[in-house]
């Protein structure tokens, strides 16, 4: 009985204590981006009610705010195995294009095929174009120990080259070079290509239902299969995995190919349901944005499903004020910035059990009346000692 | 020291309780030092000392109870608060930075010999002169930490801490990594510095606190169980006191049981990090049924043994024979499958991944076989069960099994690691230091399952530091020098003079190998 309620008492606590870390991130974030708002001369109240709530107020904005959260999940769902598996992808910006641009070229190769086959095949081989391009990076660092963190910065850059050397080069459509205006676009997939929009009127498209089962999937993968063990035990603690007989180089290489493979199905994705055709910046940032949503969700795939709303939340927010505003919609790239730094630092009091005591102990000082009432039973036993 | 100038004339703890989510750390532990003695806290791992040596530094709070200075209650709010009452601690993992010089070291440390973005080291250096003379502790000033020994490593520990004034010492395992030569100095340095300093000496080497300490205080579970004057104990009365039972480590009393050649290596060479031959034409035979101890300083080669039998490093040439299989040059896997198990020197990063639960440490060999898959996936009711099982055989103390391997002590990680190898019924077993750093009931534990497992017929090696752990366990005793097998001893031909000039390289006929 006795024990019951100290267990109780101390469960309150945790979660308190949990709480609190977590409000205090969320304060430190708002707080970090209010001083820059606030540098650039508009009322951070008015930006963050903006952001927060206009997009939700007709329902273009909420299908918008889906239309962002599809790649957004599907690159933190890859970007959650590399990480889990001992893998830091930074590369999932490069991945997507990778994946973009050989989805376009299977679905402008093929215009004949008939859709059931044409546009899985062209998903499929976005996904295995952005597998490959993360692989490179997971081979090399699998056999030659090169840090993962420069070389799939490096592969960005040289995708980014690649992308833009075929939309501008072999793969532009022709008509922009003899009556068109030069962009440096494809020529429109054939409608075999196309997701199916899911509400007529707005961009919101099947790939939302892909992202979710995928999350599904990805959990599964991991916490449930083999491979997903190995994946994990390497990334833990690889000289236990190795210890144990698993071979960790190739976790790490198994680990890339997936990471890679969400990236180029969430830009296979957004070709096909959004853009319909190869144009730059499609990507826009994803791959990045992938990275902070991953964080924000723990590495979990059921967290990162709510994180990526959040995350597309706030990019259609900051459109919005800017126009709205004049706030530069770059600005979310502050509150991105300012919330990694909060999780992390939040992440360091998870940690820590000495951050953690010396911080239950301040917050029981300030209830000392309570907490004592509370402490009644056990100091009567210290007294019979 | 502009800090404490105070002598500590007493120090108490009363009544400290701490408690952790589920756990009662320390249950009302009362303990008492006064100036100039040396107490002895002694207890398994577990028993809550580390715990209650933190609150005494102000790492944790307690709960309940006080802390008594001359008498005075008071509150320590952090470890700036015990240094500056004269309270230091040298921990059991060394608070160096490798790659700065001892001088460094100690203006790091601090606040004295820190100004405005500048150390004092002209100070420091001062300070160190002065503490090394006064206790007779000689130290390179500007000495890179890295490129001391581990014993003068803890020497420097030590001049540190007391470089920061301080009057009243804890010593956290303070042996746990000396060679027994470093050891003896250590006991007999204390002894000549505790005339001027109370000294805390947390340990579970119980010949190490009969020879150092004037009292003792016995920790088990969270509550103290003795506390007396330490001549007044025999080690064998205060074993039992730490354990709650009679402690005797087993012996390996059988008789020659011993079958055929299980496992057979021939002539293998194998390169250190460094490139040269670490081990250089070792050959061995391990029979079924057998113990065979690999005796020898540390760094004759035996990890890069090690490191080859489990499948880690590249032989340069040789044959490791396990029956008819020769696993010379065979991945982990291969070796693993070919029925070795292995008990790495590194518990808690080599034998488990800490993050990973109980549970998924028990399968992490296994998760791939018939058993514990279907298809693709895991067979998570299948896993529950072995854990299940294998928590309650080898009284793995946990919450749940779902608790992170990591989060266990030393001794209930070990008892993970041997679940899972034993298990796994291997036909030849490799044990790496299997009870360094554990405390007595572990140890018992553990050597009981070692030699369960060689009446069952088993090939052991069994590679370890410890003298009396290899000569109460084996059938043989190997002596490992330069990489070589010098001789092999029958268990009852070996003793410790014996072994020990073998191990220093001394050849038996009176030659130097």
């Amino acid at each position: 009985m006795k024990t019951e309620r100290t267990s109780t008492l101390k469960f309150a606590r945790e979660s308190a204590y949990f709480t609190l870390i977590v409000l205090g991130a969320i304060v430190a974030a708002v707080g970090i981006g209010a001083f820059v708002l606030k540098l650039i001369g508009v009322n951070p109240i008015d930006v963050y009610l903006v952001i927060l709530t206009e997009p939700l107020k007709d329902i273009y904005g909420i299908t918008e705010i889906l239309v962002r959260t599809s790649p957004l999940i599907l690159i933190a769902l890859g970007i959650a195995i590399a990480f889990r598996s001992g893998i830091l992808n930074i590369g999932a910006e490069g991945q997507m294009q990778i994946g973009i641009i050989s989805a376009a070229a299977i679905a402008l190769a093929f215009p004949e095929l008939p859709k059931p086959i044409l546009l899985p095949m062209v998903l499929i081989i976005g996904a295995i174009g952005g597998a490959l391009w993360g692989g490179i990076a997971g081979y090399l660092k699998a056999r030659m120990g090169v840090n993962e963190i420069l070389s799939t910065v490096m592969l960005n850059y040289i995708a980014a080259q690649v992308y833009g050397f075929l939309l501008r080069g072999p793969m532009i459509d022709p008509e922009e070079l003899t009556v068109g205006s030069g962009t440096p676009q494809t020529i429109r997939l054939p409608r075999a290509a196309w997701l199916d929009r899911l509400i007529p009127g707005t961009r919101l498209h099947a790939g939302l239902i892909i992202a979710l089962v995928m999350a599904v999937l990805v959990y599964l993968l991991l916490w449930r299969t083999t491979t997903g063990f190995r994946l994990r035990a390497s990334g833990a603690e690889p000289r236990a995995a190795r210890f144990a007989g698993i071979h960790v180089e190739r976790s790490l290489i198994i680990a890339m190919l997936f990471s890679g493979g969400f990236a180029g199905l969430a830009g296979a994705i957004e070709l096909t349901g959004v853009h319909r055709r190869a144009i730059e910046s499609i990507s826009s940032g994803y791959g990045f944005s992938g990275i902070v949503v991953a964080l924000f969700g723990g590495l979990h795939p059921a967290f990162i499903v709510p994180s990526a709303i959040f995350f597309g939340l706030l990019l259609i927010g900051a459109d919005m004020t800017q126009r709205a505003m004049a706030v530069p919609a770059n600005m979310v790239l502050v509150l991105q910035g300012a919330i990694i730094l909060s999780i992390v630092s939040a992440q360091s009091f998870f940690k820590d059990p000495y951050a953690k005591d010396k911080f239950l102990r301040r917050l029981s000082s300030i209830h000392l009346p309570r907490q004592k009432k509370k402490n009644a039973p056990t100091s009567d036993r210290g007294g019979k000692r | 020291m502009q800090t404490s100038k105070a002598q500590i004339s007493s120090l108490r703890l009363e009544g400290v309780t701490k408690r952790f989510p589920g756990i009662l750390a320390c249950d009302h532990v009362s303990i008492e030092v006064k100036a100039g003695q040396i107490l002895a806290l002694v207890g398994e791992n577990g028993a809550g000392k580390s715990t209650l040596m933190n609150i005494l530094m102000g790492l944790y709070q307690p709960d309940e109870g006080r802390i008594l200075i001359n008498g005075h209650e008071t509150r320590f709010r952090s470890p700036n608060d015990a240094y500056a009452c004269g309270i230091g601690m040298v921990h059991q993992h060394f608070m160096l930075v490798p790659n700065l010089t001892v001088t460094e070291n100690v203006a790091l440390g601090s606040k004295d010999f820190q100004s405005f973005l500048k150390l004092d080291l002209k100070g420091a250096r001062h300070r160190i002169a002065e503490v090394s003379e006064r206790y007779g502790l000689p130290v390179q000033p500007d000495a890179y930490v890295d490129q001391l020994s581990v014993g003068e490593q803890q020497r420097v520990e030590l001049v540190k801490t007391l470089c920061f004034g301080t009057r009243f010492l804890i010593l956290d395992e303070p042996t746990s990594a000396l060679t027994p030569q470093e050891t003896d100095e250590l006991i007999s340095l204390l002894k000549r510095m505790s005339g001027d300093i109370s000294i805390i000496f947390i340990s579970h080497k119980l010949n190490e606190v009969k020879a150092l300490s004037d009292t003792v205080t016995v920790l088990r579970r969270g509550s103290v169980v003795y506390r007396g004057e330490t001549k007044d104990n025999s080690s064998q009365e205060l074993a039992a006191l730490m354990t709650g039972h009679e402690v005797n480590l087993p012996h390996n009393a059988c008789e020659d049981g011993c079958g055929n050649v299980l496992v057979s290596i021939k002539d293998l060479k194998v390169k250190s990090d460094r490139g040269n031959l670490a081990v250089d034409g070792l050959s061995l035979d391990i029979r079924s049924g057998e113990i065979l101890g690999l005796a020898g300083v540390s760094g004759n080669g035996q990890r890069e043994l090690a490191d080859v039998l489990a499948g880690l490093r590249k032989a340069v040439s040789g044959s490791i024979m396990l029956e008819e299989i020769n696993v010379f040059g065979k991945s982990p896997r291969e070796i693993i499958d070919a029925g070795f198990g292995y008990i790495p020197e590194d518990r808690h990063d080599e034998g488990i991944v800490p993050t990973f639960s109980i549970r998924e440490n028990l399968i992490l060999k296994d998760f791939a076989t018939p058993r514990f898959r279907i298809g693709p996936f895991l067979r998570l009711k299948e896993s529950e069960k072995n854990a299940e099982d294998l928590v309650r055989r080898f009284d793995v103390r946990c919450s749940s099994q779902e608790t992170a391997a990591g989060s266990l002590s030393g001794g209930n990680i070990q008892k993970v690691i041997l679940a899972r190898e034993l298990a796994r019924q291997p036909k030849a077993l490799v044990s790496v230091y299997p009870t360094r750093g554990l405390d007595m009931g572990a140890s018992e534990f553990i050597h009981t399952k070692l030699l369960e497992l060689r009446t069952s017929g088993v090939a052991i090696l069994l590679i370890s530091e410890e003298l009396e752990e290899i000569m109460n366990l084996s059938d043989r005793i190997a002596v490992i020098y330069k990489g070589r097998i010098v001789k092999i001893l029958k268990s009852s031909e070996a003793t410790r003079a014996r072994l020990g000039l073998l191990m220093a390289g001394v050849q038996e006929d009176g030659g130097v190998a």
